[in-house]
């Protein structure tokens, strides 16, 4: 489109990245009344919100960082009420469940590790249920359980959706409350002036007071642009589904899991291997084997597909969230938790976004923690 | 909804193929030696291959090219083979598919499933 027939779309707040962190974070602010236009890339973008495991996942996260682990909480206790307004808005069932889930040890040294990461979140937070089980309190629980199994943990607060009627029910409820999406454009640029900001993207100029970075491994170079720093770099999984098969397993784990349909997701693989959203087999059978570990009858089941994703990683595994200090109105929101969040970005980022107070947990997630000499780990 | 086949056999080479027996939830069929169970199934007029998991739909096949699993089908007590894919063999036992296969009660032979499919695929 030539210079001359370019289009200009005005709005409220314009969100950079349709997946699950930027249609959350939109659903929340149509939903409070703010005119909100997101812009998506194509399918050819790397989509991590296509290809994750579907956990509502608090057991363990944030054990040296309690703010994390309170944001987390904060979404999965609200998560009961945003699974209901979805319904409501979009008629997707996302299929929430949230039974408690296991985290299973496969040696002693890995029990004593996990019991000392819990009892350090329950020391932290006071409000923090765990459970220890060795392996006669596991079968008991579990009875299909593996004998290579020696014990596990399990929290209460844990469990799980299906991440693709997730991601269908946001963009649904989204547009429901008056949100525009523009699908299938790149962002060329950010302008940005004191409470206008001018996206061009595709051809189109799209402006707007406040913008959101929610574009996942996008971010990095969107970010600087707005005087933030989000040095996110993707951090590869994969993924295999079985053939549908009855109901053997009503409780999410870390590895495997049933879905509301009844496939079997396995997984929790991590490669640091740059853009390269490929499988590889070795992969693949480490993963296949831990699953029939956990669940011996697994070894029977077919298994129809086999993806991989790219997670979206802060050098210390946390998310990035911030309001530029240099143009203010440009915020950064970015995790790898895109399923685990999202009542918490929908129903508390966007407040913040609108001029509301800055969650309280939020001020350890500043991206100027990277910017030292420290050499971070993540531990997913 | 009601699919008719619109797989019809060539006559000319019915006639001069080797035929096999075997049955389809009990009844008994006379099918051309060679081909896929799901060809077999579909040209003695049977349209009902399984009913789907999640909304127990009758379901036939589609693709018949191992792709979209629509033809679902118990062989021999090995429950999901793809029947596009299995070649018909004398004796075959095969059921229709009722929804979600159960890995807690299975009574199926899964290297006979291997060897089968290697067999086709070979």
């Amino acid at each position: 489109m030539s210079q001359g027939t370019q289009s200009v779309i005005q709005a409220e707040v314009i969100v950079i990245g349709g997946g699950l962190v930027g249609t959350a974070v939109a659903y929340g602010l149509a939903r409070s009344g703010a005119d909100t236009v997101v812009l998506d890339q194509g399918d050819d973008a790397f989509r991590a919100s296509r290809g994750n495991f579907g956990l509502v996942w608090v057991q363990g996260k944030g054990h040296d960082l309690p703010d994390y682990s309170r944001w987390t909480q904060s979404s999965a206790s609200r998560w009961p009420d945003f699974a209901r307004a979805l319904m409501a808005d979009s008629g997707v069932d996302v299929q929430l469940r949230q039974p408690g889930g296991f985290h299973m040890c496969f040696n002693d040294e890995e029990l004593i590790e996990r019991q000392s990461r819990l009892q350090t979140l329950q020391d932290a937070l006071g409000d923090y249920p765990f459970q220890m089980l060795d392996d006669a309190d596991l079968k008991a629980r579990l009875p299909l359980i593996g004998p290579s199994v020696v014990g596990a943990s399990y929290t209460p607060q844990d469990g799980h959706v299906n991440p693709l009627k997730l991601l269908r029910a946001l963009h649904s409820s989204a547009q429901a409350k008056g949100a525009r999406f523009h699908g299938g454009i790149q962002v060329d640029r950010i302008d940005g002036a004191a409470g206008e900001f001018c996206v061009t993207a595709g051809g189109q100029r799209f402006i707007a007071a406040r913008v959101v970075l929610a574009a996942g491994l996008g971010n990095p170079g969107l970010a600087r642009q707005v005087g933030l720093h989000a040095p996110v770099a993707p951090n590869r999984g994969q993924v295999l589904v079985s053939e549908r098969v009855r109901p053997f397993l009503d409780h999410p784990t870390v590895h495997v899991r049933q879905t509301d349909e009844g496939t079997v997701q396995l997984g929790d693989s991590m490669e640091e291997v740059g853009f390269d959203d490929s499988t590889s087999t070795h992969v693949l059978e480490a993963i296949a084997r831990r699953g029939v570990a956990t669940f011996p009858l697994l070894r029977e089941v077919r298994l129809i597909r086999a993806w991989a994703a790219l997670r979206v990683l802060s050098p210390d595994g946390f998310p990035i969230y911030q309001q530029s200090a240099s143009h203010p109105g440009a915020f950064v929101v970015t995790c790898h938790s895109g399923v685990t969040l999202a009542a918490a970005h929908a129903l508390r980022i966007a407040p913040w976004v609108m001029g509301g107070a800055m969650p309280d947990e939020l001020g350890a997630f500043a991206g100027e923690r990277f910017l030292t000499d420290k050499v971070f780990s993540h531990a997913h | 909804m009601r699919t008719d086949p619109l797989f019809q056999p060539v006559m000319s080479e019915v006639r001069s193929t080797r035929t096999v027996s075997l049955s389809f939830n009990d009844q008994a069929l006379e099918v051309p030696a060679g081909i896929s169970v799901a060809a077999a199934l579909l040209m003695s007029g049977i349209n009902r291959f399984r009913a789907t998991p999640v909304s127990e739909s009758p379901r036939a096949p589609y693709c018949m090219m191992g792709v979209c699993f629509e033809c679902l089908v118990d062989i021999d007590g090995v429950p999901n083979r793809q029947s596009c894919l299995i070649e018909v063999a004398e004796g075959m036992r095969i059921r229709s598919q009722e929804g979600a296969r159960d890995l807690i009660f299975q009574p199926g032979d899964v290297q006979t499933a291997i060897e089968q499919t290697v067999e086709v695929q070979s």
